[in-house]
């Protein structure tokens, strides 16, 4: 018994560590983008083709170049991306969830009726809608992402403000006759950031994932600039050439990107709610 | 310990130094273990009716789990609990859980909101003898008239509380544990349930009711067990509530004060 | 009664929700500087199109009207089934949808159905048994799937299938421009394998975690609590209890799945070069060709919608608290 106690105990520390260690991962991959890019994009036809290799981890593609670089600079791309259209996104959620709570059945009606809408366009279609509507491009990617993903963590935002509205202080607030704006600013954003922050954090796999599906089809980010997407997009052409090193290993790191947020998500999730924790 | 006139006592339930603990994170890393009963000893006889009493959230609860086995994974317990004079370990508690050993839970939260009364009684059996016999019990407990084909919603609270009751008696279960059998019902249908615990003590079985409410159990109840702090402070015989001097622990007199 | 009402109430929702959704889509396709209007006179692909055609084409989409007028005028035609003329495949809209429609829809079903099943008796043993060494398998390949891109899984399939073992086709071998006719049965049930199995894949891990999460709260409740008590054993429970109270949330899961399949069919069939709704979508969207692109959206929207009705209705009918007129 005792055995197993300390073996959770451990595996909870464990997991703050190697919360820090994915944070800065992803962190380094971020800043790594921009300053690899030239690099990332040098072309050498001395070294097209080149299966993986201790010089070149993931090989180089038909204009020799490094498919690792090309990678870290297109996953760095994708997110900073996904940084700004997930807060823009966790921004709307929060504005219209508390709205939603705060003012009214007619607003609230309102907000619902826009989720349903928001939820009932296939988000792929909507995407593509927007992306054309704007011109493709980064501008697109950013409105269209922002757009089709606010709805269910404004769901929550509202449940959240709901259930706080009923408590002890605000109610008491509310007596005092302290306006409501000032009660959402002062007594309920508090409560709500842990929640809109954990709501942020996973939505990144969503956003990253439709901005990479996004570019793959061509209606995002243009060839010229680095892109996952993009990457793997060409690596299509080349299948059959049998240059597979072009396809799986920027597709391992998009997963893996992915999954390290759907995975701090869920521990921060449970870090923040200790209640939760009984897994 | 276990010898043939233990058994000859008619003792139905003997619990010993119970001690029930939990595991609970104190803080983001670290987590404590929660003691919430211990040194718990409970006896209950063939034929009669043992009262629990404590408050709400003193693991009243977890007692009735840990006499079923059904404690969650977090919780572990030590000490010894016997049925008839035998062990029970975890591989008994299967076998005799549900047929003579059975729970009566608090309200209708307890039944599957979408399988029909009738249906959860059965527990799957479709004998004919069986049907009879809980058409029999339904009627006894004023469940006819069709209710065997009614979803928990459609039941009240005093009606799914005999329903539950109901099933204890369709397996002729020699040890019943009553768990908080009464919240919400008002003191008039709540009297009506803990009488028939009391006649399905006189029939025979051990009843183990454990409640918050002193007041009702002192009105069914032999025997009053005191829980105060995880552990029994008070064991002692009904009629001895009807003065203070004839208790002993500063919490049970504390108690008998609040009752005027 | 209380059910035809609340149904009846839920198709003017729906018909509503749709309603405002085509016009987002209208304004959308409106703004965009592929404007038909705009690009199609000077489109090179368009410079075949006949006089009488460019006139159709202006005329359906009302040149110089208002905004609102010309939303209504093409509303009122779609709605009597004139969806105007695709640009780039030059027909009826409707016609091509209608045969884009029939190749996708064996993905759609295919997909649709698998992922039901298996998804659902994934999640239901996983949350059964939570923790333990099966869940965690399960569990693992849900997170991972939900983690991966869809088109990524089809190029694997694609690389291990087609390049790899060569047992399977490496697709674009139904060229855009050949009749649905021309193609076999077989032929067709060939191509349409991978996509498939591709859209299978994603889709089980998404009905999986959901119904996991749904089982795991069936089986923290009071009455399975009380059914253990009672003596039934873990497998007579999860039959018994958690299937039951499983199956209505998962209906709804099951039918919320289509808005995920459809916009799953874009990106399968385009790695595929699978000749259906999807691949329609990306040819149009790229080409500019924007009835096509709007009908599209407008049908698989009312999909979404109808399969949220259905759900709707269905829980109204099997959930005895709503069929019995009592709200939850």
């Amino acid at each position: 018994m005792r055995w197993r106690l300390n073996r959770r105990m451990n595996r909870r520390m464990a997991t703050g560590i190697l919360l820090a260690i994915v944070v800065v991962a992803l962190v380094a991959i971020a800043i790594a983008g921009p300053l690899v890019t030239e690099q990332a994009m040098a072309t050498d036809f001395a070294r097209k083709d080149l299966p993986p290799s201790w010089q070149h981890p993931f090989g180089t593609d038909w204009m020799g170049r490094d498919m690792f670089l090309r990678t870290i600079a297109g996953l760095s791309t994708s997110l900073r991306l996904g940084m700004l259209t997930a807060s823009l996104s966790a921004g709307i959620a929060l504005l219209l969830g508390s709205l939603a709570a705060t003012f009214g059945r007619l607003l609230d009606a309102t907000v619902s009726w826009l989720i349903d809408l928001a939820m009932g366009i296939p988000h792929l279609l909507l995407l593509i809608l927007i992306a054309l509507a704007v011109g493709k491009g980064a501008a697109g990617i950013i409105i269209g992402v922002m757009v089709t993903h606010w709805m269910a963590l404004a769901r929550v935002m509202r449940a959240e403000v709901l259930q706080l509205k009923q408590s002890g202080y605000v109610l008491a607030s509310e007596k005092l006759g302290v306006g409501k704006l000032t009660i959402i600013r002062k007594h309920m954003l508090p409560h709500l950031l842990p929640q809109l922050l954990v709501g942020l954090v996973l939505l990144f796999p969503h956003v990253i994932l439709h901005e990479a599906s996004l570019t793959f089809l061509g209606f995002g980010l243009s060839p010229e600039q680095p892109a996952i997407g993009i990457i793997l997009s060409e690596s299509m052409r080349y299948l059959v050439a049998g240059t597979w090193w072009l396809a799986v290993f920027p597709g391992l790191m998009l997963v893996a990107v992915v999954a390290m947020f759907s995975w701090l998500g869920g521990s921060l999730r449970k870090l923040l709610d200790p209640v939760s924790i009984h897994e | 310990m276990s010898n043939i006139n233990n058994c000859a006592d008619n003792t139905v339930l003997d619990i010993r130094n119970l001690s029930i603990s939990f595991q609970q994170y104190a803080g983001r890393f670290s987590h404590t273990q929660l003691e919430t009963i211990h040194n718990l000893n409970v006896k209950v006889h063939a034929g009669e009716l043992v009262a629990i009493v404590g408050a709400s959230g003193s693991g009243k609860s977890l007692l009735a789990h840990s006499i079923l086995g059904i404690l969650p994974y977090n919780a572990t317990w030590s000490g010894e609990i016997r049925y008839r004079g035998e062990l029970l370990t975890q591989t008994r508690i299967e076998e005799l859980r549900g047929s003579e050993i059975a729970l009566v839970p608090q309200g209708v939260s307890h039944l599957d909101p979408l399988m029909k009364i009738g249906t959860q009684i059965l527990k799957g059996r479709k004998d004919a003898a069986t049907r009879q016999k809980m058409e029999e019990v339904l009627e006894r407990y004023g469940l006819g008239d069709g209710v065997e084909n009614l979803y928990p919603f459609e039941l009240s609270g005093g009606m799914a509380r005999r329903a539950l009751i109901s099933m204890a008696v369709l397996e002729d279960a020699k040890l019943i544990i009553a768990d908080e059998p009464t919240p919400g019902l008002d003191a008039k249908l709540a009297r009506r349930v803990l009488s028939h615990f009391r006649e399905l003590a006189d029939d025979g079985a051990g009843v183990l009711l454990i409640t918050h409410d002193l007041e009702l159990a002192l009105e069914v109840a032999e025997r009053i067990v005191v829980m105060h702090d995880g552990t029994a402070v008070e064991d002692t015989e009904a009629c001895n509530f009807a003065r203070e001097e004839t208790l002993q622990h500063p919490y049970t007199k504390a108690l008998w004060r609040a009752r005027l | 009664m209380e059910v035809a009402v609340k149904t009846a109430k839920n198709l003017v929702r729906v018909a509503l929700l749709l309603l405002c959704a085509s016009a987002i889509a209208f304004t959308l396709v409106s703004i965009s500087p592929l404007d038909p209007l705009q690009t199609n006179i000077g489109q090179a692909a368009l410079g075949s199109l006949s006089a009488e055609q460019t006139a159709q084409l202006e005329s359906y989409w009302g040149v110089g009207e208002p905004p609102i007028q010309r939303y209504l005028s093409w509303l009122g035609d779609f709605v009597r089934g004139d969806m105007g003329i695709s640009l780039l495949y030059r027909q009826s809209v409707a016609t091509v949808i209608a045969e884009k429609l029939a190749n996708s829809l064996l993905l759609l079903a295919f997909a649709w159905v698998i992922s039901g099943v298996l998804g659902f008796t994934l999640g239901i043993i996983a949350g059964a048994y939570q923790g333990r060494a099966i869940d965690r398998a399960i569990q693992s390949y849900s997170l991972i799937i939900a983690s991966t891109p869809l088109f990524w899984i089809g190029i694997m399939l694609l690389l291990i299938f087609a390049v790899w073992l060569q047992i399977a086709p490496i697709g674009l071998s139904v060229p855009i421009g050949m009749e649905a006719a021309d193609v076999t049965l077989i032929d067709r049930l060939r191509h349409a394998i991978l996509p498939a199995l591709a859209l299978s894949i994603t889709g089980i891990a998404n009905i999986t975690l959901h119904t996991r999460e749904k089982m795991i709260a069936v089986m923290g409740s009071d009455y399975v609590l009380f059914a253990r008590a009672r003596g039934e054993s873990t497998r007579r429970i999860v039959t018994r209890h958690g299937v039951r109270n499983v199956i209505l949330p998962a209906m709804t899961l099951q039918f919320a799945l289509i808005n995920e399949i459809l916009a799953g069919t874009i990106l399968v069939e385009q790695v595929f070069s699978y000749p259906g709704l999807g691949q329609a979508v990306v040819t149009a969207g790229l080409g500019g060709d924007m009835p096509l692109l709007l009908a599209i959206t407008v049908i698989s929207t009312a999909l979404v919608f109808g399969g949220n009705f259905i759900a709707n209705t269905l829980y109204g009918v099997v959930d005895p608290r709503i069929r019995k007129g009592v709200s939850k």
